[in-house]
């Protein structure tokens, strides 16, 4: 599922509510059949082992190497032998590509890197949701597709549930089943990648078809030009 | 006069608030840090700790003792030039042992510890909050207290009281400098008249007053730290607070504590 909307439609506070970091004050958000809104601590504890985040802007922790913010949930959150967990470690690593670069440090990774550490990290419990805000935000589009290409192998071949936040709509068809568009907070739309390419709503359409908005509409630049035009200087 | 008391009434509220979520923070502290235990806890919490106390305790020892030593002289040579005139100059002794031992050594580390450790905690847990980190953490199902406040916390308890009886040690040396080559007093005769003058209790409420100083330093740190809201000049604003607050509440605490062990222990 892709998330779609413009810049201030809610979808960074959706996303929130779904990984349990914020409370909705109104409406409904239920995850794996717990409510959002009332479960309590120990319940979202649970739940999270079975969410996996990569932000957008990564979050790795600094002072870990990749491999150690990779084990970190695995070191925590079960009692495996060191050995297995190295194991693991190398094979989230090598599925998204940085079986190699398990040594180094955050600093040391470009953009594109850390995002994929950053789905790495996610997937290190191997969780049943992965959630992924802006994976190709600021990336080179060759980056970007690499990042598309895992996404579906995650898709297909783990069988993880994805919910993406994106603006790239290239991405967007690329890797959604069904999207999602919200608009000032509530839905404007959702159906299958079809559906919504066909959609004639307008909001859709607008998005779609990078239509901007009339800037002249804007309140203050009209009062600014009342003014001028009936201003002595303009006759 | 409406708008007056608005500003008085709303400064009293915010301090309030902050006074609360210390208190809030410092027993949720307290919870997770069965877990930073040696021994009994998770081995990844203790070696975090044990890293936390070489940071606040072993790098800041050369400063500490720096500012023991030049404070023992200070009041070594303050005291002596007064004494002088009563013909006094063997209190000096009593003046720079006892001083330092319920005084001066846990406060002086207070206010090093403060500056260093205090504006650090500010300042690495503002930057997590500001690049997400903080919620990373969260969705990992790893609390921060947990996870981080808990080693911090365990870790001041038990370096800032050996940096006090450090910088006890050092003031002592110094006054024992300053009388040897003052009044050629013999070193030993310096350390059975120090011996003599201070006492357990002495000793016992100096430390005392560490380990509250430490839980202040360490959770107002960390307070200004989890409070920060938006970019990097939030940060730098919570590190400054973070410092300024930490000394402020760890005198105010001093003063406290020298009334009421001045009053209940009799001499």
């Amino acid at each position: 599922m892709v998330l779609l909307g413009g810049s201030g439609s809610g979808k960074s506070t959706l996303l929130r509510q779904i990984i349990g970091l914020e409370r909705p004050k109104s409406g409904q958000v239920h995850v794996k059949g717990v409510d959002i809104a009332h479960c309590s601590a120990a319940e979202l504890k649970t739940l999270r082992r079975s969410i996996g985040v990569a932000f957008q802007s990564a979050a790795l922790f600094n002072s870990l190497t990749i491999a150690d913010n990779v084990a970190l949930t695995l070191r925590e959150h079960t009692r495996l032998a060191p050995s297995i967990i190295d194991l693991m470690v190398w094979m989230k690593l090598a599925v998204v590509g940085l079986a190699d670069f398990g040594k180094l440090f955050p600093q040391e990774l470009s953009g594109g890197m850390k995002k994929r550490a950053a789905v790495a990290r996610a997937l290190a419990l191997s969780p049943e949701i992965l959630v992924l805000d802006e994976p190709s935000a600021g990336l080179d589009p060759i980056v970007a597709a690499e990042l598309d290409e895992l996404i579906l192998i995650l898709k297909e071949v783990f069988q993880v549930t994805l919910i993406v936040v994106t603006h790239e709509l290239p991405s967007a068809f690329r890797i959604a089943d069904r999207i999602a568009m919200l608009y000032k907070g509530t839905f404007s739309s959702i159906g299958t990648k079809d559906e919504i390419r066909a959609s004639t709503n307008p909001r859709v359409r607008q998005f779609l078809d990078r239509i901007p908005d009339d800037m002249a509409k804007s309140p203050a630049v009209a009062a600014y030009f009342e003014k001028y035009l009936q201003s002595p200087e303009a006759t | 006069m409406a708008t007056v008391l608005e500003g008085v009434g709303k400064r009293t509220l915010n301090e309030l608030d902050y006074v609360g979520s210390l208190n809030i923070q410092w027993w949720a502290t307290l919870r997770a840090m069965v877990k930073s235990l040696p021994f009994v806890g998770n081995r990844y919490r203790w070696q975090a700790s044990v890293r936390q106390m070489l940071e606040i305790g072993v790098d800041a020892l050369p400063m500490v003792s720096l500012m023991a030593i030049c404070t023992g002289f200070i009041l070594a040579m303050q005291g002596a030039s007064e004494l002088r005139r009563f013909g006094a100059l063997h209190y000096v002794i009593d003046l720079v042992a006892v001083g330092f031992t319920r005084e001066l050594g846990p406060l002086l580390t207070a206010i090093a510890v403060s500056g260093r450790s205090g504006s650090a905690f500010a300042a690495e847990i503002g930057t997590m909050k500001v690049t997400e980190e903080l919620d990373s953490l969260r969705v990992m199902a790893l609390e921060p207290v947990e996870f981080i406040l808990a080693p911090k916390y365990l870790a001041a308890l038990i370096s800032v009281p050996c940096l006090s009886i450090a910088s006890n040690v050092c003031g002592i040396f110094a006054g024992g400098l300053f009388m040897f080559f003052s009044t050629h007093l013999a070193p030993r005769l310096y350390l059975h008249y120090v011996l003599a003058s201070i006492q357990l209790r002495d000793v016992i409420t100096g430390l005392i007053k560490s380990v509250a100083f430490a839980t202040i330093i360490a959770h107002v740190g960390c307070l200004e730290g989890f409070r920060v809201r938006g970019g990097p000049d939030s940060v730098g604003r919570s590190t400054t607070n973070a410092v300024v607050k930490s000394t402020f509440l760890v005198i105010v605490a001093d003063a406290v504590f020298t009334a009421i062990f001045y009053l209940t222990v009799k001499s």
